[in-house]
């Protein structure tokens, strides 16, 4: 069951990849790669279910379907579909017919990385998945080919692989840790280095898993390795930061999780967790503050999924299932609000021409219907109650209250509470603000941007007013799995 | 541990030339002139692959000799030859505009070493390693991920960016191959294989600078802020 879905997963993006490149005719290739979206979004949506039951591992043990990459999956595909809805409107806005083809390749490459990264059984690959995304991402970032697009490409190709350095060099700082117990020849799979975990040499496993945190920490966005994110999600067009910010940020946290429980499951002490915590806590303060002063609308975005990632931090950091089901349900929801967010730019951003917040006035009465939705999003991504987020972010501060952080739960609840003001004050102006001259927006908004909006902002709404007690269960198995005593036998 | 007890000749061969790859590191690091940044790169590659192959002899680990072809050929050949490209189609020779001299670069670097030499005396012994050739391994890996950070920061030119880059991936390469030389095949074809995509990014992005930017340097890339 599962493996079939994997496979769907991952053979719908290919096949559009393969016949884009033979036939490259652009409205053939926004179809192709919607079509693709949809079938991956069929398979995704039950693979968290088929995913329960023991792990399954597939291809010679190099493919694992466990229930925590397949929520990461889940997310992904969302987003990927949403995305390729939102591309279909947004990309022909963009007079760029010629290249439009190798766009939706590149699109459906990029999200092709991100599916697999999760479901890697081997550390290794799982490094590799996550560089790969980042090398078609770059390429997707500088589509515009405006010299902004590019300068955000360069310092994300650099800034990136730097970090990503460090998380190989922890990586193979593990496997030596490993190869004092179990050989010098041996898989390097999560289980498998998570079962000789309580053996190794405990600094060295410390070390590792701090190279592995600031290396995926780099491409999850957390502070102060974020440079990078601001101006690559601004830069890029909007399906792409979309993809970037609700799919790709997912997927490098789940390697620090593994990481992490990899790291626990020996005796390591307090250190693992409070390194996550202070550079969850730091990523929201640093969120904070850009957020108060920004200038650009799409980097008002940008800024708030280094927020949000702050805030997963904290929630797995906090830890047992409260943290761990607030931090998962918490990524389902800032995929969903997030896409729609930034959706909701691009789609401004192309009416008024600008990028600046200064430049974008009276969204409410030019844009009713579209304009009510994106606000609501606003104070959805907020934290405002009824919608998803503040149910995760609530329990994420349920979970920090009975640990040993609660300074950290003091830290973000009131650094929430300035984004808070913060981010719907610059609402406040695009909606409210009296016009000034020269802003009338050039052109309206099609039907395929203003759907993917809608389908993103009704699973927030619900899932704010309704936490489905499926899913409740199945974030207390992945918690219970992530710090279940290792089972696997030594060899 | 695999290579705990060595042979003296082969622990002192695996320690030359782990100090070479930390000496054309420094060469890299003091020089400005990007073709000689590029050949003390590919020498350094050269250099690893001879120890890929050493460690499968003395090891017995017969797929190393595969990695050390592999490694002769990408690191070694490939992606030289596409740097050199990429150096010839730029106009620009040496590192105009320095935030460091290369002496000052130098010093810095020796420090580096230092720090390093006490962070992995530190982890060995713990394992009881001290003295061996894996703690001089661990010292050399982590120094030239340091160099390689260094690197990054004080150059501007785009093409030295890169180097550095590959500096840090060859410094986890040489280290890799000491401390785990077990390390599945298929992994590290995989990576080295990753390598070469990670370059030929590189070239099409530093065109896109020459042709929309207007310049390879760092310093023209100041248009986003806040």
């Amino acid at each position: 069951m599962a493996g079939g879905l994997l496979l769907a997963i991952v053979l719908a993006p290919v096949a559009a990849i393969v016949i884009i490149l033979l036939v490259p005719r652009p409205r053939l290739a926004e179809r192709l790669n919607l079509a693709a979206s949809v079938i991956v979004l069929g398979a995704s949506l039950p693979l968290p279910w088929a995913s329960l039951g023991g792990p399954h591992v597939f291809l010679d043990r190099i493919v694992l379907a466990d229930p925590l990459g397949a929520w990461a999956v889940l997310c992904a595909a969302i987003v990927y579909f949403l995305g390729s809805l939102y591309a279909v409107g947004y990309m022909r806005l963009l007079d760029e017919e010629a290249r439009l083809a190798r766009f939706y390749a590149l699109f459906a490459g990029f999200a092709l990385a991100i599916l697999l990264a999760p479901v890697m059984n081997s550390v290794a690959l799982y490094w590799v998945a996550i560089e790969f995304t980042t090398l078609v991402s770059t390429f997707l970032v500088a589509f515009e080919r405006a010299p902004d697009s590019i300068e955000a490409a360069w310092k994300y190709i650099i800034v990136v692989s730097g970090g990503l350095s460090l998380a190989l060099l922890g990586t193979v700082l593990l496997y030596w840790a490993g190869s004092f117990v179990l050989g010098p020849r041996y898989e390097i799979t999560w289980a498998v280095l998570r079962a000789a975990s309580p053996h190794m040499n405990p600094s060295l496993l410390l070390l590792a898993f701090l190279l592995i945190l600031v290396g995926y920490g780099t491409k999850v966005g957390l502070a102060p390795m974020h440079t990078w994110l601001p101006d690559a999600h601004s830069e890029g067009p909007a399906p792409v930061s979309a993809l970037l910010s609700g799919a790709l940020l997912n997927v490098a946290m789940i390697g620090i999780v593994r990481t992490l429980s990899i790291v626990e499951a020996g005796e390591p002490g307090p250190l693992p967790r409070a390194a996550l915590i202070v550079l969850g806590a730091f990523s929201l303060f640093v969120a904070a503050l850009f957020i108060v002063r920004q200038r650009g609308v799409k980097r008002l975005m940008a800024y708030s999924s280094v927020e949000h990632m702050g805030v997963m931090a904290l929630g797995f950091g906090f830890g047992g299932g409260l943290g761990v089901a607030g931090a998962l349900y918490h990524m389902l929801n800032h995929s969903l609000n997030k896409s729609l967010m930034f959706f909701g730019s691009g789609s401004m951003m192309r009416s008024f021409g600008t990028k600046d917040i200064g430049g974008i006035r009276d969204v409410g009465r030019r844009f009713p219907v579209i304009g009510a939705v994106w606000l609501a999003g606003a104070v959805a991504i907020t934290g405002a109650p009824p919608f998803g987020l503040f149910a995760s972010e609530f329990t994420i501060l349920r979970a920090g209250l009975t640990g040993p952080h609660a300074w950290a739960v003091i830290v973000m609840a009131l650094l929430l509470i300035v984004i808070f003001i913060a981010f719907l004050n610059h609402f406040r102006i695009m909606y409210f603000a009296p016009a000034g001259n020269g802003t009338a927006p050039v052109r309206g908004v099609s039907l395929w941007c203003a759907t993917p909006m809608w389908l993103a902002f009704l699973p927030v709404l619900v899932l704010g007013l309704w936490w489905p007690s499926a899913i409740w269960h199945y974030f207390g198995i992945v918690a219970h799995g992530l710090a279940a005593p290792p089972m696997l036998a030594l060899r | 541990m695999a290579l705990a007890h060595l042979p003296p000749l082969a622990a002192s061969l695996f320690s030359l030339i782990a100090i070479a790859s930390l000496l054309l590191t420094f060469v890299m690091l003091g020089s400005r002139e990007l073709r000689h940044y590029l050949y003390a790169f590919a020498l350094e590659s050269w250099t690893i692959a001879i120890l890929s192959a050493a460690l499968g002899y003395y090891g017995n680990f017969p797929e190393l000799y595969l990695i050390a072809i592999l490694t002769v050929l990408f690191r070694g050949c490939i992606l030289p030859y596409l740097l050199l490209r990429i150096i010839r189609r730029l106009n620009v020779a040496r590192e105009a505009q320095v935030l460091l001299q290369p002496s000052s670069s130098l010093v810095i670097g020796a420090f580096a070493v230092i720090f390093t030499l006490t962070v992995a005396g530190g982890i060995g012994a713990g394992l009881g390693l001290g003295g061996s050739v894996v703690m001089l391994a661990l010292t050399v890996m982590l120094s030239m991920m340091l160099i390689g950070f260094l690197m990054l920061t004080v150059r501007y030119e785009a093409i030295s960016q890169v180097l550095g880059l590959l500096v840090l991936e060859n410094g986890i390469f040489l280290g890799g191959q000491i401390l785990v030389p077990g390390m599945p095949l298929l992994i590290e074809i995989v990576i080295l294989f990753d390598l070469l995509i990670v370059v030929v990014c590189f070239g099409v992005l530093v065109r896109y600078l020459m042709r929309h930017v207007g310049s390879t340097s760092a310093l023209a890339l100041n248009r986003l802020v806040g």
